[in-house]
């Protein structure tokens, strides 16, 4: 391989890893912001990718190139109503969150695998999907010199999609009155409330919305990466995207760029071996990366990573 | 008195509705649910070698429920008993079997080194939370999978595989007498280990000037400080034997269950089942012995539910766990029912 080739194959490989991340991410991004932890992530990202594989199955015959497609839509459908167990029992019943997103993630684990055991006499593993996400060569931007082998050539039409949820997620948490609503009730939920603003219902919205993306984060991720369904497919990614989000502060972009840096460790580590200096690095350094990066970030010594003010508190509307 | 009685039913209610909610769900899925309950019931004491693993089962879980109970005491949320019971059921079989003891003595060492590094890795977010006011639901999430990926090298550098050597029978928790009567399980004297522990953390919480002010911090941190007590070495106190607890969990596994230690693909789950016997045994520490109790036997008994007639798959079990824990986690739920029942009954 060539010095670029090299590049460009870290590259695809860092980004096809990162999206499910990045999406997964930036749903807990607008969860966390409006102040409900959403640890049941890793659990949205197992009903995702369930989802996804049954449907891809059952649908492959009817919509042909198209099926990934329509098992994203209907993982982001199933990781909805996943993620309303949180709004339930967290905002409205006022359960602890971290409990019940551990809860969540017990009840996705285990009842993945009872429902692919049920529908496939008893093995625990779905067959394989055979439509899969094809991965493309972006027409005009992959002439770009440098840039376009390397980002636009070969890549999978989901990481790009992931940028652009991420750029789309930035505009809107910060740059729309509902983002600055959202954070307003994640940050000061009396003063919010004060203002007119429902904080219930908008917790429940921004829980949604990280509900949509994790779905969508498990389809992607089950769909490019392990092509089908056992509960060994989904195994820490979510716990991984809390990660991205802390490590991006919080912030739709940041929790892009963490991703895509997370991605380029997963990505080194699995080339590694055939490139000098990066070889005599133990593999064990590149995969702890991630989550030593983010100790080291919520701690303060890479920038300040803060989180919502009122993070992990019900509200209560009678406490004056 | 209506607390402390609230503080019982809750639990109870909650447990008999989950089993209830997954006895619709095992009809709704074509399962026969008193066939599915009578294997589960047999699955745990239908025979010796059924209890014998039971009680194995049981063990670790009081460790993990027990770790998770120490640390909310303070305040503290402790996510990382995962990752503290791996590196301790490493450590722990490391020295069961690399060093050369009297028996006795070689069990209490590798006893040790299992909660002590555990403990080192509760030290970990202990001292940025007391320090630096970090969250420590978020680090001990990431030292999970440190955990997770440090041992699985450490295992590879030490013994050149994915499985260590057995451990010495110096250091082992099994007792040959046990095994035979129980037509050869696995259960090991662990369960005593887990049980003094029990002891030892209510006595503490409850008699000892260290339990008065953990408790203290955890109920109001700011009181405590007025009130002079040291609120930063309280926390690092709590999450270092919080971890050695969990590290001792890990130790059942590497000294009593399995005696070597491999890599592991992902976590264990022990951990994670630790915060559901927490949670349902009200985070004391008589509670987390009745919460390992139902959730270790469950989950065992489970493993005899895909057998036929029933055929239900065993993970039927955790979707059980989770509905209780949806259940007891839900403090105002009661209180909720109660108040539309009460409102709509005033209407009329």
């Amino acid at each position: 391989m060539s010095f670029l080739e090299i590049i460009a194959y870290i590259f695809y490989n860092a980004l096809y890893f990162a999206a499910p991340i990045m999406l997964t991410g930036i749903g807990t991004t607008f969860s966390e912001r409006s102040g409900v932890t959403n640890m049941g992530v890793e659990g949205g990202m197992q009903v995702g990718a369930f989802t996804a594989i049954i449907a891809n199955l059952a649908l492959a015959e009817t919509f042909g190139g198209w099926t990934p497609w329509v098992a994203i839509l209907i993982a982001s459908i199933t990781g909805l109503l996943f993620s309303l167990l949180l709004a339930i029992f967290s905002v409205t019943f006022r359960a602890d969150q971290i409990i019940i997103g551990t809860a969540m993630n017990m009840l996705a684990a285990g009842g993945t695998v009872f429902l692919v055991k049920k529908m496939f006499e008893g093995r625990g593993q779905t067959p394989m999907i055979s439509e899969t996400i094809h991965r493309y060569n972006i027409p005009v931007l992959r002439e770009i010199p440098v840039i376009g082998p390397i980002f636009f050539e070969n890549v999978y039409i989901t990481s790009i999609l992931a940028v652009v949820v991420a750029i789309l997620g930035w505009v809107v948490m910060f740059k729309t009155p509902f983002g600055l609503r959202l954070r307003s009730v994640g940050e000061h939920p009396l003063a919010a409330d004060t203002m007119g603003i429902k904080v219930n219902r908008m917790r429940y919205i921004a829980v949604m919305i990280s509900g949509v993306l994790s779905g969508i984060g498990g389809a992607i991720f089950a769909q490019t990466i392990t092509l089908d369904y056992s509960h060994a497919t989904i195994s820490g990614q979510g716990f991984m995207a809390i990660a991205a989000m802390i490590f991006g502060k919080w912030n739709p972009l940041g929790t892009m760029g963490a991703a895509i840096f997370f991605g380029f460790a997963n990505s080194l580590s699995a080339i590694g071996p055939s490139l000098p200096v990066i070889k005599d690095i133990p593999q064990v350094y590149l995969y702890i990366l991630p989550y030593v990066l983010t100790i080291l970030a919520v701690a303060g010594f890479i920038g300040k990573s803060q989180a919502p003010k009122a993070l992990n508190r019900p509200y209560v509307k009678e406490n004056k | 008195m209506s607390k402390n009685l609230n503080k019982l039913l809750i639990p109870v209610l909650s447990v008999i509705l989950g089993l209830v909610v997954g006895a619709i769900i095992m009809l709704v899925f074509g399962y026969n649910p008193i066939q599915g309950y009578s294997q589960l019931w047999n699955g745990i004491v239908g025979d010796v070698y059924v209890l014998g693993e039971s009680i194995r089962q049981i063990t670790p879980y009081i460790l993990a429920g027990l770790a998770f109970a120490f640390a909310i005491k303070t305040g503290l949320f402790n996510i990382g008993i995962e990752g503290q019971l791996i590196v301790g059921w490493f450590a722990a079989t490391y020295v069961g079997v690399v060093l050369d003891l009297p028996p006795g003595i070689h069990l209490i060492v590798a006893l040790l080194a299992g909660g002590l590094a555990g403990a080192l890795w509760g030290f970990v977010p202990g001292i940025l939370k007391a320090k630096l006011g970090v969250n420590e639901v978020v680090v001990t999430i990431m030292m999970n999978y440190t955990a997770l990926h440090v041992t699985n090298a450490l295992v590879r550098a030490w013994a050149g595989k994915d499985t260590s050597e057995r451990i010495h029978e110096t250091a082992s928790l099994r007792i040959p007498a046990w095994e035979e009567a129980t037509m050869y399980s696995r259960m090991h004297a662990g369960i005593f280990v887990a049980l003094i522990a029990v002891f030892v953390i209510w006595y503490i919480l409850k008699y000892t000037t260290l339990g008065y002010e953990l408790k203290a911090v955890g109920l109001n941190r700011d009181a405590a400080q007025y009130a002079g007590m040291n609120v930063e070495r309280n926390i690092v106190i709590a999450m270092i034997i919080s971890g050695f607890l969990a590290g001792l969990a890990g130790s059942m596994e590497g000294l009593g269950t399995f005696e070597y230690v491999a890599t592991k693909s992902s976590l264990t789950g022990i951990g994670f089942d630790g915060i559901a016997v927490s949670i349902l045994g009200a985070n004391h520490p008589i509670g987390v012995i009745f919460g390992a109790v139902l959730f270790g036997a469950l989950k065992y008994g489970s493993l005899s539910m895909p057998n036929p007639p029933a055929q239900i798959p065993e993970e039927m079990i955790s979707i059980i766990i989770a509905i209780i824990v949806f259940f007891v986690a839900s403090t105002y739920l009661f209180p909720w029912l109660k108040e539309k029942f009460t409102r709509k009954k005033g209407a009329n």
